[in-house]
């Protein structure tokens, strides 16, 4: 008698693979049909799914510690404000910061960037100045600094891309210069999957005294990353896109420029003394952490940092190249369908965004459905790449922790049926 | 889920072979529409002879859906007295949503039209086509035949 392929378990311990398999099953959302078809999904570029363990935590929390934070002294407050404080430790033990205080706690990477815009742009920009982003940004790391330039008169500068969807850094030095304020780019692109070279650059960068802020949305839920080495100044990412709730996200910067800035939101939780003429604000990271924040949330994430910590980062990069190989090959094979982004999944992350020359993305989004296949179609929230790109929209099929070659041939034959069915 | 009940044969083959392409001579008025959320685009222009459509060029640019509804209306609305077309393109919209419409027995291929209803996120794909033509005929009535309008599927429609 042989063995069948799902008879074989592969534990974490002796292979560099995941067994996503496994770690599905932890999943409750996954486990249902959609549409008679058992569910693949592969949005997780735009929201990851939620292991059981991150749903217990948020229901243990408001059924036994719930109360507000930093602010009462009965034991309650006392509980939720220890759990809230230590995920903020957790949170900097992750990404290898030493200070917990340059962590500070919001609603996600688009509250974090305004903040950096506002509140740094705010003091910093003057007149001429150069801001400096590039064209693969998303919205949320895109608009702020164009309002900016806009208010401040500045000049809004942006780093090209090759046609296989990589920064061109030839003529950098036409690009970062010594007018050069802030650079802002994103670690991973939502759209191409391209892991850009953020340490080089923050090297350009601060050749020219300029500042450095990391959208790091799309890589911080699938590769270890270091601020203390990576060498930028802020650092931005999304509790959702990693398996914890909506809602919750960090801003991570250097003390030396925290400490120095204005707070972009005021009210509870972020003063020193109010007086009805003056007002002198706290330390960070207070200061940036006005009102009552998602509580519940951010000791959610934390179990979510658990999560992918027991698995560990360094597997989870590698599983996704393997993942992003096999479903680059896969999918080139199919006629005429046209792929964004490097094709060497060494410098990519698992967001493959593709065109079919004959059907629009809208009506392949919807016939996958119709297959139980969740994939994003539009533009992504990056309409100035799309343009370069020559599309209105694209499909985005984006892997994660528990997807593995088997979805990724759900997907291909659903793409091939597809074209079958609209007779293309 | 049935995907038969909105990809509709009569659907898919004006998806394939859109009518209304021709370029037209004169023009007495058109109008523009745009949905934002999937970059579907479409230009209508009309040209009238005794108050109905004699002529009707509607280039869409977009999915399945859209492209459909426009070639629909466009084989539909051709040679009608403008008036008419206007009370019909208000029931396909009203039909579309979901609400209480009034249409005509004879809709040509129109009917086809109905089973997007029941696929929220694509209703406005079949919208853009009708809410475009209104707008255009509702400028040409006011007298601002000149002036092409630019109509949005995120402006009140939902
Ligand atoms: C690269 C990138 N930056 C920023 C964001 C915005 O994140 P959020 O909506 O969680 O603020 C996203 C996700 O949508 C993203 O993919």
């Amino acid at each position: 008698m042989h063995t069948k392929p799902e008879d074989i378990v592969i534990t974490e311990d002796n292979s560099s693979r995941l067994c996503a398999r496994t770690i599905k099953a932890d999943f409750p959302v996954l486990s249902q049909n959609i549409n008679g078809h058992k569910l693949v999904y592969l949005d997780n570029a735009a929201s990851s799914q939620k292991p059981q363990t991150v749903i217990d935590e948020l229901s243990r929390f408001y059924s036994e510690d719930n109360a507000n934070i930093h602010r009462g002294l009965h034991t309650l407050a006392e509980r939720s404000t220890n759990a809230y404080e230590s995920t903020r430790k957790r949170v900097a033990k992750f990404i290898s910061c030493q200070n917990p205080e340059e962590v500070i706690l919001n609603s996600g990477t688009t509250a974090a960037i305004n903040l950096i815009a506002y509140s740094w742009g705010e003091e910093h920009i003057n007149e001429g100045d150069e801001i400096v982003i590039t064209e693969m940004e998303h919205h949320a790391n895109l608009i702020p600094w164009v309002i900016l330039a806009k208010r401040k008169k500045a000049v809004l500068k942006r780093i090209p891309i090759t046609s296989d969807g990589r920064l061109n850094l030839n003529g950098i030095e036409n690009i970062i210069t010594d007018k050069t304020k802030i650079v802002a780019l994103s670690h991973m692109s939502n759209v191409l999957g391209t892991i850009n070279p953020v340490s080089e650059i923050a090297e350009i960068a601060h050749k020219h005294g300029a500042v450095v802020v990391a959208d790091g949305a799309q890589a911080v839920p699938h590769m270890p990353v270091d601020v203390s080495t990576l060498g930028v100044d802020f650092y931005t990412f999304s509790a959702h896109k990693m398996l914890g709730p909506t809602g919750v996200g960090v801003l991570w910067g250097k003390k030396e420029l925290l400490d120095k800035m204005q707070p972009f939101m005021t009210g509870g939780e972020m003063i020193r003394e109010v007086h009805f003429d003056k007002v002198t604000w706290a330390e960070i990271p207070h200061r940036f952490e006005p009102g009552t924040p998602n509580i519940a949330g951010v000791v959610g994430f934390a179990a979510a940092i658990d999560y992918l910590e027991k698995l560990g980062m360094d597997k989870i990069r590698q599983h996704e190249i393997e993942i992003t190989k096999y479903a680059l090959e896969q999918l080139s094979k199919i006629k005429n369908l046209e792929i964004q982004g490097p094709t060497d999944p060494q410098i990519r992350g698992a967001a493959v965004s593709f065109t079919d020359p004959d059907i629009h993305p809208h009506d392949i989004s919807t016939f996958l459905d119709s297959k139980g296949i969740a994939i994003r179609a539009g533009h992504h929230c990056a309409q100035p790449l799309l343009r370069i790109l020559g599309k209105v929209a694209t499909a985005r099929a984006s892997f994660y922790i528990y997807n593995d070659e088997t979805d990724v041939d759900r997907l291909v034959e659903a793409i091939i049926e597809m074209r079958k069915y609209f007779g293309v | 889920m049935l995907l038969d009940d909105m990809y509709r044969d009569v659907i898919l083959d004006h998806y394939r072979y859109p009518r209304g392409r021709k370029p037209i001579g004169k023009k007495d008025f058109s109008s523009i529409g745009h949905n934002p959320a999937c970059g579907d685009d479409i230009t209508i222009q009309i040209a009238l002879e005794n108050g109905n459509i004699s002529e009707i060029f509607a280039d869409c640019k977009g999915c399945a859906i859209s492209t459909a509804s426009g070639s629909i209306m466009a084989e539909y609305i051709k040679g009608k007295a403008v008036d008419e077309v206007k009370e019909i393109a208000q029931n396909v919209r009203q039909m579309l949503k979901g609400e209480p419409c009034d249409l005509p027995d004879d809709m040509g291929d129109i009917d086809a039209l109905e089973g997007v209803k029941n696929f929220p996120v694509r209703i406005k794909c079949a919208l853009l086509a009708w809410i475009t033509l209104i707008e255009g005929i509702g400028n040409y009535e006011s007298g601002h035949a000149d002036e092409v309008v630019v109509v949005s599927t995120e402006q009140g429609e939902d």
